[in-house]
């Protein structure tokens, strides 16, 4: 079992600029693409990985990803599936790794059993959308510190300051920031209102990193957002990529470096 | 009241807010301001007068002397199913307009099972003048087609939800995440006693107005404010709730929820959660849900499209879990059978839904002087293809 002294999340930040954090579905688009992902992911370049727990009730996401949770489970995939095939993910994959997807799987899982898990196969960090922060702070925060896991808040548009000041408060990770009021997968380039709402972030002067995620397609989606925050996650653009153009070394480097330009 | 929800939406270790954050603003801007809107006065006169001029409320309780002959008991039926639109979602949808109004909401969406919930509130949306969205399962839009143009004809747009199971529970997956891209301007009408706090408890204060009524007609019918039983059938259970509410603290009053068991409890087609279920996490809240080891929602089962959901409320979960209510269930035949019965022996077609509770009143041991209400949630003209399928009257 691996000891982490200090968290890769961390760690990343310390010097990294523009990050680039890339989400996708665990068991997509076959049942045991999994690790091959994560290794091409590095090996093309991305700073972060997110790895989707798929759910057959995901809320906060847009079709494309909906798709993939679907042909996922089809497939087969459990949590208890994915430890198994991220098990030795550490030999081959140094970048941080996070784990994310709704609360119930992860309730039915175990949470003891789950922050276990995810320590001993090297998961740094969890993006659980639906778990909110005063159920996080009362019964969750002190089982994943214990595991080494950072939990990663979303902000939108409309949390308000004092809100995001909280957030700020009760995470040493990352903040996810989404980009605009949609479920993931939105299209097309910011508007004002978007590059206002950036920037009023920027000027809060957070004592976590921002990740922007929802709407990020394409290298120029990409390059506004690092000029507002750390870097950028992508997800949909990259499931729907999976799902035409395949899970390959040379794919996958084609992917990351027509987004990172 | 012991079973009311607590100050962090919690109905023992049942409820809560677990929303993406998106939702937040929304659902935070509801939780402190529905108690105090529904605590005031000019909203208070404007409900009332609604219900009573417009849903024509109180609705009867009417004693049900052949079912009450047949069965052995004093057997009441309260008439939710004369509400206007045909059932109580009525009672929620009226409330929940007005309060949308008093925080400046532009747009209303909704989710539907049956047809009912989304029915109602097209109706306050075009009585009220707003914007109605109406999201439905694409196979709910074919089996209860007379409701979706009944929605259309009072202007409100059906959107098909394509995803899932097709039914109740992707239609609420779509109307949050409709709500999760316009969440300034818009108010989502949940119908059932189930989604984030503060819905369950605003849900069920709406159709407590079942029970207030109930107590008092009682009274005059029977000098007692008090049955015996009160039988009510459940999906999310916000008729249950309402029917429920004023007796929940009156623990000599046996309140009875029925589920439907679809083809059979053990028949992997099925929608009796409390059976089948465990505690779980979806649509925003902490309740008993049916679903796979790995977490995974099951897709439910039902004859009646208002029963099939994979949960059920907060509130009822932990009635369930406290004992203070008995949870039985019908079997889709059971209940075909009691809607028949009924329609044979006073004259009144239920809705299937509604026939699940009646179909309860099978299992149970009445004395000859037990006072029996049961909730007639709503009525069957929206069903009659289904029974007309079924054949056996």
């Amino acid at each position: 079992m691996e000891t982490t002294t200090i968290n890769r999340i961390n760690q990343l930040f310390q010097n990294k600029k523009d990050v680039l954090s890339v989400y996708y579905t665990a068991g997509f688009p076959k049942l045991d693409n999994t690790l091959e992902i994560a290794q091409n992911l590095e090996k093309a370049g991305a700073d972060i990985i997110e790895i989707g727990m798929p759910f057959s009730d995901p809320v906060a996401d847009g079709p494309t990803i909906q798709e993939s949770n679907k042909i996922a489970l089809d497939n087969g995939m459990t949590i208890k599936l994915l430890f198994d095939q991220i098990k030795n993910i550490r030999e081959s994959v140094s970048i941080p790794i996070i784990l994310m997807g709704y609360i119930n799987p992860v309730i039915q899982f175990g949470i003891e059993n789950f922050c276990k898990s995810c320590e001993e196969v090297g998961v740094d960090g969890l993006i659980l959308p639906d778990l909110p922060m005063a159920e996080y702070m009362a019964v969750y925060k002190e089982k994943f510190e214990a595991h080494g896991l950072k939990n990663v808040f979303l902000i939108t548009p409309q949390t308000s300051e004092s809100r995001i000041k909280e957030i700020d408060n009760n995470t040493d990770g990352f903040i996810y920031m989404v980009s605009n009021a949609s479920t993931t997968g939105a299209k097309g380039d910011f508007s004002e209102e978007q590059l206002v709402y950036f920037d009023r972030i920027k000027q809060m002067s957070l004592g976590n990193p921002t990740l922007i995620g929802f709407g990020i397609s394409n290298n120029s989606t990409y390059s506004q957002a690092c000029e507002y925050s750390s870097g950028a996650i992508i997800g949909s653009a990259f499931i729907k990529f999976l799902g035409s153009e395949g899970t390959s070394e040379d794919s996958i480097k084609k992917f990351v470096k027509d987004i990172k330009g | 009241m012991r079973y009311s929800v607590d100050e962090n939406g919690y109905y023992g270790q049942f409820g809560g807010a677990y929303i993406p954050e998106m939702l937040y603003p929304n659902v935070e801007e509801l939780r402190e301001n529905y108690l105090a809107i529904m605590n005031d006065s000019e909203f208070k006169s404007e409900f009332h007068k609604l219900l009573k001029d417009y849903v024509g409320r109180p609705t009867p309780l009417y004693y049900a002397s052949r079912l009450s002959e047949h069965y052995g008991a004093k057997i009441y039926l309260k008439r939710e199913d004369l509400c206007h639109t045909g059932a109580h979602k009525v009672n929620n949808t009226i409330g929940q307009i007005i309060l949308a109004q008093k925080l400046g909401k532009k747009k209303i969406i909704a989710e539907t099972g049956a047809g009912q919930h989304g029915v109602a509130t097209a109706t306050v949306c075009a009585l009220m003048g707003m914007e109605c969205i109406v999201y439905m399962g694409e196979i709910d839009m074919a089996r209860q087609r007379p409701n979706v143009e009944r929605m259309k004809i009072l202007g409100a747009e059906v959107i098909p939800a394509k995803s899932g199971s097709k039914t109740l529970k992707d239609a609420t997956n779509e109307a949050m995440r409709h709500w999760i891209s316009h969440p300034v301007d818009t108010h989502y009408i949940i119908g059932s006693v189930v989604g984030p706090h503060p819905y369950p408890d605003m849900v069920a204060r709406f159709q407590s107005v079942i029970s207030d009524e109930m107590r008092k007609q009682l009274n005059e019918a029977e000098g007692t404010e008090f049955p015996h039983y009160v039988l009510a059938c459940v999906g999310g259970g916000s008729n249950a709730a309402g029917a429920f509410y004023h007796y929940l603290d009156e623990e000599k009053v046996k309140l009875v929820a029925v589920e439907a068991a679809g083809k059979g409890v053990d028949s992997g087609e099925s929608a009796a959660t409390s059976y089948l279920g465990k505690p779980g996490v979806l649509h925003g809240s902490k309740t008993l849900l049916m679903q796979t080891e790995d977490g995974q929602v099951v897709e439910p089962y039902s004859i009646s499209a208002g029963l099939d959901y994979p949960g059920i409320g907060p509130i009822h979960a932990h009635l369930f879990d406290t004992g203070r209510v008995k949870f039985e269930n019908a079997t889709d035949e059971e209940a075909m059978k009691a809607g028949v019965e009924l329609s044979k022996l006073e004259g009144i077609i239920p809705a299937i839904e509604s026939a699940h509770a009646l179909a309860a009143l099978k299992k149970l041991q009445f004395n000859s002087s037990d006072i029996v209400v049961v909730n007639l949630s709503g009525r069957g003209d929206k069903d009659l293809e289904t029974y007309i399928k079924w054949g056996q009257y």
